[in-house]
């Protein structure tokens, strides 16, 4: 193309030139394709075909009716299929209910759409837009208005009321917020304390059979919670969200353990957190070949035998170690609470209280 | 108007009715004015009807299931009709959710219309916002338009989360408990909001009957707020209709709102409904029996959020290992905060896009006429790594299903979205980018020359030619009616500098427009014309000498 032609839209015209007043980096071309205007009309069998005319016309009537006949089957379907403790009733409830209220709908929605094509006359019809900007008079009587009404409140001119307003509308919100502050209790140090104190023993979840170690096999592992938590209490899921721990046992041999941390198993037997350390999904899965712990949420895979250390996924602290002995009687006890808090990480969760 | 009254009143109840309402509300002319307003036809313009109607089933359906649902955490034994669970521990809310589904009529068939027309709702507002990029309806005067569109499509996300946490099942209570775990990520206040939000520690006793009231009245206030802001300005602005004969940006072509267009649109809010209504008929969704009340400890493997919060949860999963790091004392949770980042700053893209491209072009006119995707290279280039981005995401919220299903490893899955997240929304701009530059010549290559037809033809001299057909002038219009633009150069303001902005502007511009392929002149038509004609009468000549 060449330079000629090209000419920046402001300082031509094209026909329709209230829709141009500013084409910015738009050409305009001089000889771009005429516009033909509106497609001719194309004539559908309906409109020639008196036969087809009222074939379609039938059709609409089909569709009506039988919407009306899917209506009446749905009220029929309500008391003929009744629900009761066998469950095969909810899925006949559901679906002959549902069948019959489809055809209801649908009858309507073709019979209408399928009117509206056939019957209806399709001649495509153009009508103007009007620039959305008003026009300059329009414009002009805003600007008065706003002005008259600027002169008659003395808005712009009373400096003292305008800012006093404007400082009061900014406070007048906050008792507004403020309230919202009962919503909830201050966290304090409730994300630091779970229910596990020294000498709770161990117990399976959910029934709270307490352990002993002898039952542990190498490779076995118990979904544990504290001893006296129980589903009567109030606070149960607060507590089980925090006191939920994985126990496995392993072959001690393999067991990588920190030297302050070395008498916080038992032969072999660890218990960590089973909460993630990053969003707190459950750490459900223990894969028994590589010892490794796996958040089914989002893949956050912990070796178990070298601390429960990240070796993959979005997480990036290990899972909290819960310190472990065995009384006398066998039964597996936690020597303390955690030692750090469980779960998600949060701003000042290494912050000494 | 007392004339016309009185000559309608003789003519029966409705005629009668109609004046009633006239005279007390002046409905003749708010008929007069929109009866026969025109709206063009298109199937892609259906999208966002989809949308609306979800939405309005969403309403009926959802005050259907108020009446049952019970937003309580107080502990309860089960005692219903669902054998498995009998005896088990579990809120009021679950439980009464699963009264909905097995002991009230229709109920579970309702639940199901409920979820099924959510997720449509999200899926069909999401495809009609890239209907609206892609043809680039929300040029001027629709910028602000689509920011309303933008905000109704985050909204149905919000309402869509809220609603998945009420039946107060396992899946709903993890996916809370991931929420609670991002919210604890965010510095400083995190904990804060946490226990604000939960009522204390998580689960607490407070939040499905929170989320209940921001499910079923503030989120779909504001939805049916904006809602009638989007209509209003639908209205005022008139809709788009796509590059045809006879269609400018100074007029509307299509057929007018009654009878065609109410017996359309209406009709198709029945369809929608009915559709709804088959697949929920059908298919079960969102079976909360089978997984149990919540319980912090149980987790079951391969579960999915319902599919628009994918692209979170993706981010979520993508985020590398240890980089969660210490400042002072104080531990700033990278992990997290780096997707939920990258998701705004996703977003804020989204919602900025139009007033970016308008900076670029400078193009103060009003558009009315829509772009053929191909008309606009870039643009649809940044959309499609747009979608992309979002797909690799979404994707990425499967990372375990993919890795099982398909027998690989989930670190070499991971790995490769990682890596996938940024080359593939470049692959996808570049090759996006040919791809439109290429049908642009194609198409001038067909308005010039014709449409290959398939006929070859020995001409005396013994050249072998393929005939081509021209086309139409109303498809040959259809081909060259686009707005050309051309990269600009950064030039000085009134005090003679160079802005930054202004350089800014010219790089971007040269970006946009640089390899861009104008519209087929008339000239170059009519040069062309008579050298097919040429070949035409050689070939008509070579024919009748045959004979």
């Amino acid at each position: 193309m060449s330079e000629q032609s090209k000419e920046v839209a402001k300082s031509n015209h094209l026909p329709e030139a209230e829709h141009v007043y500013d084409g910015g980096l738009s050409v305009v071309h001089q000889d771009a394709v005429k516009d033909p205007g509106i497609e001719p009309h194309r004539v559908r069998m309906t409109d020639k075909s008196k036969k087809h005319e009222k074939a379609a016309a039938r059709q609409v009537v089909w569709l009506f009716t039988l919407s009306m006949l899917g209506s009446a089957f749905a009220l029929y379907a309500y008391f003929a299929f009744p629900l009761s403790a066998d469950l095969i009733t909810v899925r006949n409830n559901t679906l002959f209910l549902g069948t019959g209220i489809t055809l209801g709908l649908l009858g309507i929605g073709i019979g209408a759409v399928h009117w509206a094509k056939t019957l209806m006359p399709d001649n495509e019809v153009s009508e103007d837009r009007h620039p959305i900007r008003s026009s300059e008079e329009k414009r002009a009587a805003a600007i008065e208005i706003i002005n008259l009404a600027n002169q008659e409140s003395g808005f712009s001119r009373r400096k003292l009321i305008r800012r006093t307003l404007y400082g009061a509308l900014a406070l007048f919100p906050l008792p507004g917020i403020i309230i919202f502050a009962d919503l909830g209790p201050n966290p304090g140090d409730k994300l630091r304390h779970t229910a596990w104190k020294p000498g709770t023993r161990l117990t399976q979840d959910p029934f709270g059979t307490p352990i002993k170690a002898s039952e542990l096999t190498e490779g076995s592992v118990f979904h544990v919670i504290p001893e006296g938590l129980n589903p009567e209490q109030e606070d149960y899921l607060e507590q089980k969200s925090k006191a939920a721990v994985l126990l496995v046992r392993v072959d001690p041999q393999i067991l990588k353990e920190a030297p302050e941390k070395k008498d916080w198993s038992y032969q072999g037997i660890v218990a960590y957190s089973k909460i993630c350390t990053h969003v707190g999904c459950p750490v459900a899965l223990y894969e028994q070949v590589t010892h490794h712990l796996l958040c089914p949420c989002h893949q956050s895979t912990f070796d178990l035998v070298d601390g429960c250390k990240v070796i993959f996924g979005p997480a990036s602290r290990p899972l909290p170690q819960l310190p472990i002995y065995v009384d006398e009687e066998g039964y597996l006890r936690a020597q303390s609470d955690f030692l750090e808090p469980v779960g998600p990480s949060f701003w000042d969760r290494s912050v000494k209280a | 108007m007392s004339n016309t009254a009185t000559a309608k009143k003789k003519n029966g109840f409705l005629a009668g009715t109609a004046n009633y309402v006239d005279e007390r509300v002046g409905v003749a002319g708010i008929l007069k004015e929109f009866g026969r307003k025109i709206f063009p036809d298109h199937w892609s313009f259906m999208l966002g009807e989809v949308a609306l109607y979800s939405f309005l089933v969403l309403l009926l359906s959802g005050t259907f299931l108020t009446f049952f649902f019970q937003p309580s955490m107080t502990d309860v034994i089960y005692n219903g009709v669902y054998a498995p669970l009998k005896g088990a521990h579990m809120s009021i809310a679950y439980a009464s959710s699963l009264d909905i589904s097995f002991e009230v009529r229709g109920g579970l068939l309702m639940r199901q219309v409920h979820h099924w027309s959510a997720l449509l709702f999200v899926a069909a507002a999401g495809l009609h916002m890239l209907r609206v990029f892609f043809t680039g309806a929300f040029r001027k005067p629709r910028e602000l338009n689509w920011v309303v569109g933008f905000v109704l499509f985050v909204l149905g996300m919000a309402a869509g989360f809220t609603g998945y946490s009420l039946p107060d099942d396992l899946l709903s209570g993890n996916g809370l408990r991931i929420i609670d775990g991002m919210i604890k990520g965010v510095p400083f206040i995190g904990t804060w909001i946490s226990s604000l939000l939960f009522g204390g520690e998580f689960p607490g006793h407070s939040i499905v009957g929170r989320l209940y009231s921001l499910h079923i009245m503030l989120v779909p206030a504001l939805i049916l707020v904006f809602l009638a802001i989007h209509l209003v300005m639908l209205v005022l602005h008139k809709h788009t209709h796509y590059s045809a004969a006879g269609r400018k940006d100074s007029n509307i072509v299509g057929y007018p709102l009654m009878p065609v267009y109410v017996a359309k649109a209406g009709g198709f809010f029945f369809i929608v409904f009915g559709v709804i209504m088959l697949i929920a008929s059908f298919f079960t969704i969102n079976p909360i029996w089978n997984y149990g009340g919540y319980d912090p400890s149980p987790v079951s493997a391969g579960t999915q959020p319902d599919w628009y919060i994918g692209w979170l949860d993706g981010a979520l999963r993508l985020a590398p290992t240890h980089i969660e790091f210490m400042l002072g004392d104080n531990t700033v949770s990278m992990n997290i905060l780096l997707p939920l980042i990258i998701s705004l700053v996703f977003l804020a893209l989204v919602a900025a896009y139009p007033f970016f491209e308008n900076w670029v072009t400078g193009d103060k006119r009003e558009h009315h006429v829509l772009d053929r995707p191909r008309n606009a290279p870039v643009r649809t280039a940044i959309g499609a790594a747009g979608v992309t981005f979002y797909a690799v995401l979404w994707a990425g919220a499967s990372t375990d299903l993919i890795a099982t299903n398909f027998k690989m490893s989930l670190n070499q899955v991971l790995v490769t979205m990682q890596i996938s997240l940024i080359v593939l929304p470049i692959v996808a701009f570049v090759v996006t980018k040919r791809i439109c530059l290429a049908l642009q010549r194609k198409d001038q290559e067909i308005a010039l020359h014709g449409r290959e037809s398939g006929r070859i033809v020995r001409l005396p001299h013994g050249e072998y030619i393929e005939v081509h057909e021209v086309a139409n002038e109303y498809d040959l219009f259809k081909l060259v009616d686009y707005k050309d633009y051309q990269p600009t150069l950064a030039r000085p303001n009134a005090q003679g500098k160079i802005t930054i902005g202004a350089r800014m502007r010219a790089a971007a511009s040269r970006f946009y427009f640089k390899d861009s392929v104008s519209p087929t002149t008339q000239t170059a038509i009519e040069a062309n014309a008579h050298h097919t004609h040429e070949i035409e009468e050689q070939v008509q000549k070579a024919i009748e000498n045959q004979k």
